[in-house]
């Protein structure tokens, strides 16, 4: 692998930049491998990565059905935050904020994580009182949070209108200054360049038709490029959960929905922190190139279909529109649909399944992009000791049996 | 966005209507004897099929009546509406994966 620095640059500059080799191989599926990895999205190439890294397992396959950052990585909204209220969900999701924060140095690759500080606003009183109360339980398990008054908002986010004549006047905001956005399909490229340095094969175009079961074990996975041998399977295929435990004879606690983002044309820099709120439901930051990225609530209904209703963004829209009345008159560029994986209680699944060395990681609903890092540190630990790390206990399948839910509806600064 | 054809209003739009999640799973009447594994199947296990589910909507905004309908996930196609209490055959039932509770 050609180790990005100043020097290759300038070296490959002299070549008119025609010298750069492939940031990844991309090998015929050997027959058999220690690790089947199902799903090439951030998640599972992580996964791949940290198995590689801090397991020493590299006979190991991701296998993709279309390519490398082109489902549900490649088209988020791009937030980072570890700002939630629950123990077991602060630490998955602050074991996530601090790989990201040495991620560029670790995975050799710029992921351009900007830690530009993610507002949680409060509309009325029950918000102020319900944000105060998650600040300090965030506070309590050592992460970093805040309160701020519309005052400091302002000042903080000029163009925000915090008058109180709105049908939802701001009334303050919770502020985690280490939250922010990162470059998301650098994500994927960085995860899949540095897992495959380490021995990692990475196959696109092969989609998972089957799984090959032996005696409630594991045996293999039946692809579209023929059938492949491994002695342990994990499953990251957000939205398609649902579909691959159906091949493996299990259901899940889970429904897919679209949720929908959209981007505004670029302009001058106005917005240099991320905006949330869970009242009017809408998220907002302003990319690199200057576009406004905005995000939202999932469609009502379970889809597949990867777009949703024009109605949910309307809305969406509304509350931006109230929120920031200078946006008004500014064209949306694009806008897009993904599907994705909820669970009754909004908190993912990390976990062992009823078929022996078969694991899941799903169930991220509208929030997986940043949990990237520690998802993948947390799942490919489970796979290679079979058991799951500290962090991810919480997040077995059996908590829907045994009551323990991780209850993250509106508990986790936005609803869900 | 839907045009669902409410039994009671005619066709409508989706704005009008709420989703009520998965149809025909019958609350179980043994709830004194009810291992948790078929508690959580009751409450939280969803088929969630990439193909037709048959759903519940409200017509929250109109006649307020709960009624069943079947949709294709990929499509959006709704493929037949039809009142509480009923169930007609489809043809997708028979080729629809039905797989087994763990």
């Amino acid at each position: 692998m050609t180790r990005y620095s100043v020097f290759s640059l300038a070296r490959n500059a002299l070549a008119y930049h025609q010298a750069w080799p492939e940031a990844w191989r991309s090998p015929e599926p050997r027959p058999e491998y220690d690790v089947v990895i199902v799903g090439g999205g951030g998640h599972g190439l992580a996964t791949a990565y940290y198995l590689a890294k801090e397991h020493g397992v590299t006979n190991v396959a991701v296998i993709e059905k279309g390519w490398i950052g082109g489902g549900n990585t490649g088209r988020n909204t791009t937030i980072i935050r570890s700002n939630y209220l629950w123990d077991e969900s602060a630490a998955i999701y602050e074991k996530s904020l601090q790989l990201y924060e040495g991620l560029s140095r670790d995975l050799n690759f710029n992921i351009m994580l900007s830690q530009r500080g993610v507002l949680n606003l409060a509309h009325n009183e029950h918000d102020l009182k319900e944000l105060s109360r998650r600040v300090h339980a965030i506070r309590l398990n050592g992460i970093d949070s805040e309160i701020l008054d519309p005052a400091q908002v302002k000042a903080m986010v000029p163009i925000i209108n915090i008058s109180r004549e709105l049908r939802y006047p701001i009334l303050g905001a919770s502020l985690q200054r280490r939250g922010g956005v990162a470059r998301h399909d650098a994500v994927a490229w960085g995860y899949a360049r540095a897992a495959d340095a380490r021995g990692v094969d990475i196959i696109q175009n092969c989609e998972v038709t089957g799984f090959s079961i032996a005696n409630g074990t594991i045996t293999g996975v039946e692809t579209t490029r023929g059938a492949i041998k491994a002695r342990k399977v994990g499953v990251v295929v957000a939205g398609h959960a649902s579909v691959l435990a159906g091949m493996a004879g299990f259901r899940l606690p889970i429904e897919s929905h679209p949720l929908q983002a959209l981007v505004s044309e670029p302009i001058k820099p106005v917005l240099d922190c991320v905006v949330m709120s869970n009242a009017v439901h809408v998220y907002v930051s302003q990319s690199d190139k200057g576009e406004l990225v905005i995000g939202a609530g999932i469609d009502a209904y379970t889809s597949y279909a990867q777009r949703g209703s024009f109605h949910t963004i309307e809305g969406q829209i509304g509350a931006i529109t109230e929120l920031f009345p200078i946006f008004s008159r500014l064209r949306q560029l694009r806008q897009w649909g993904g599907i994705v994986d909820t669970c009754p209680d909004a908190s993912p699944i990390l976990s062992r399944t009823p078929v022996e060395n078969l694991f899941f990681n799903c169930g991220w609903g509208t929030g997986g992009f940043k949990a990237t890092p520690g998802s993948g540190w947390c799942f490919a630990h489970t796979i290679a000791t079979g058991e799951p790390h500290p962090i991810n206990a919480p997040f077995a399948l059996e908590r829907f049996t045994t009551g323990t839910l991780i209850d993250e509806h509106g508990a986790a600064a936005v609803a869900h | 966005m839907l045009l669902i054809d409410c039994p009671w209003c005619g066709k409508r739009d989706e704005t009008e209507f709420s989703y009520g999640g998965e149809a025909h799973i019958a609350r179980p009447t043994d709830t004194d004897t009810l291992s948790d594994d078929a508690w959580a199947d009751y409450v939280f296990i969803r088929s969630n099929p990439k193909g037709v589910h048959r759903e519940r909507w409200f017509h929250v905004h109109g006649c307020r009546r709960w009624f069943n309908l079947a949709r294709h996930t990929v499509s959006h196609e709704i493929l037949t509406i039809y009142k509480i209490g009923e169930r007609p055959e489809l043809p997708d039932d028979k080729t629809a994966p039905k797989p087994k509770a763990p």
